[in-house]
């Protein structure tokens, strides 16, 4: 097999005297899709946000194609560039329009001229049924429609791994399906996606790897049908009896 | 209105109104200083137009300079601190006097010694330091999550104050900002304590040379006729910015 596109080993974080993450390994291999889970406060969030160098980490390493990118001599904003995130709460700067979010980073950025990025973007927003809005501002879009915008500005990026932070759980719950089929139609085209998510039935489907967070910690790993069906650790078997 | 009328009333009634309104309201003093007052007042307009510009960029700078987080612009931080407590704290009517006696007196080689410059500067510098704190307030409002999600996207610390954070923030302080253009438009009257013909100067001149204080009335509704628009103006942003503001919380 390949190397893997992202290796964590031995990641610890903490914040102040309190340890959040602790001891995490992750293999994400290309066309992956990483599902974590575990309840609320577990660390899900923290560890996308440090492997997107958003937040320092205080031991382990991270390699991004082979690369070490928790080196602090490289450039979070190099790193960034490959790796794309999308939060809870879409986070879509409401002073531009829907076009204009998806194509400041890639002009600014990766310096691509108005007009590539533009079509880029165009193209996008239409693949994900947001053509209708390109021009309008953030305000006018129901919430799935703001959430699947933050996907494709992420996506402009061209990102080799992209990291999705709990994407509907800010949503009306008939509004989820509307994004969740977006992430399944990229993990078709196998995009690499590292997610947290409390959408247990879409884990089971579209994972390649689901991972139980429990205090920081990876508990249990492995692929949905054995996560799901044959949880090894007592703690999973107890988290899942409480979500399904 | 019905404050007004008390107030008209009142005035119209109380013992001293004959003689007030001779020296006050004396229609042919107010005809033949009225073409004096206006052109003179030309001065007032082109000092508010000036400095509203220099305050803005003033204003930004400082602000900007207050919010960067770069170890090396320490010394510039501090320095915009000490700018916004020092003039903020001194009255611009002494910053006036200040600037405009006092800077033609150290007859530096090089510096201009017109009064009128001086005078724009000080309220430059006087009105730069509150239109730093209101550009500051607004940066401050922008949510930290939109930063966040700015350098998620590899933008730098610079491009994201220029892309995402201050295009937000400005859109914000307009309301505050012209309500300090109302007040700098009046306060150029200022610039009369140091003898410049601005239409204040004028109509004081005027009123010693014939002993009558009608030009006063009369510039008070030059800057009336000035401020309102401005005045409306704002409402009518703030009135939309809130219609805005409600649709999108809907
Ligand atoms: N900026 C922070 N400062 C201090 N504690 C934090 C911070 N962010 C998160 N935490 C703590 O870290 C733990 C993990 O949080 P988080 O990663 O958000 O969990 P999850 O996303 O799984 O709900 C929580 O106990 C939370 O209180
Ligand atoms: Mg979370």
């Amino acid at each position: 097999m390949n190397a893997p596109l992202l290796q964590v080993r031995g990641l610890r974080k903490s914040y102040g005297e309190r340890v959040v993450l602790a001891d995490v390994d992750l293999s994400v291999y290309a066309g992956d899709v990483v599902c974590l889970i575990g309840s609320s406060g577990s660390g899900k969030s923290t560890l996308l946000r440090c492997l997107n160098l958003l937040e320092p980490i205080d031991d382990g390493t991270i390699h991004l194609d082979g690369r070490e990118i928790s080196d602090p001599l490289i450039d979070p904003r190099e790193v960034r560039r490959q790796v794309g995130v999308v939060f809870q709460a879409y986070n879509l700067f409401p002073h531009l329009s829907v076009l204009d979010n998806c194509t400041l980073a890639p002009r600014r950025v990766h310096g691509l001229s108005r007009a590539d990025a533009e079509s880029a973007a165009r193209e996008l927003l239409m693949r994900f049924g947001l053509g209708d809005h390109v021009d309008h501002h953030p305000d006018r879009l129901s919430g799935g429609q703001q959430q699947r915008a933050a996907l494709v500005r992420a996506l402009c990026l061209r990102p080799s791994v992209l990291l999705l932070d709990e994407i509907t759980a800010a949503l009306d719950p008939e509004l989820v399906g509307e994004v969740l089929a977006l992430v399944r139609e990229l993990a078709a085209d196998d995009v690499t996606m590292v997610l947290a998510t409390h959408e247990m039935a879409f884990a089971r489907d579209v994972a390649t790897t689901v991972c139980f967070l429990h205090e920081g910690r990876i508990l249990e790993s492995g692929p949905p049908s054995q996560l799901f069906g044959a949880p090894r650790e007592e703690r999973t078997r107890a988290f899942l009896s409480r979500v399904l | 209105m019905v404050f007004f009328g008390i107030a008209i009333a009142a005035l119209v009634s109380s013992p001293g109104f004959a003689a007030v309104r001779e020296s006050f309201f004396d229609l042919d003093f107010a005809g033949d200083s009225v073409g004096g007052i206006a052109s003179h007042f030309w001065v007032n307009v082109k000092l508010f137009l000036i400095c509203e510009v220099l305050i803005l960029v003033v204003g930004l700078t400082v602000a900007l300079t207050r919010a960067s987080r770069a170890p090396v612009l320490a010394p510039l931080r501090i320095l915009a601190v000490v700018y916004v407590d020092v003039l903020r704290g001194i009255p611009t009517v002494l910053l006036v006097l200040l600037l405009g006696f006092g800077v033609p007196a150290l007859q530096l080689q090089g510096l201009t010694s017109d009064r009128t410059v001086w005078a724009g500067v000080a309220l430059v510098l006087s009105y730069g330091a509150y239109v730093a704190e209101v550009f500051r307030a607004g940066i401050d409002s922008v949510h930290p999550s939109q930063i966040a999600s700015a350098q998620a996207l590899g933008l730098s610390q610079g491009e994201t104050m220029r892309f995402v954070v201050v295009p937000q923030a400005v859109r914000r302080v307009i309301p505050p900002l012209l309500n300090d253009f109302i007040s700098l438009q009046k306060d150029t009257a200022l610039v009369s304590v140091l003898g410049i013909f601005d239409a204040v100067f004028y109509a004081q001149d005027y009123a010693n040379y014939h002993f009558n204080y009608t030009p006063y009335v009369v510039v008070a509704a030059f800057f009336i006729a000035l401020t309102i628009p401005t005045a409306r103006f704002t409402d009518w942003l703030q009135a939309r910015m809130r219609a805005r503001e409600q649709a999108a919380a809907r």
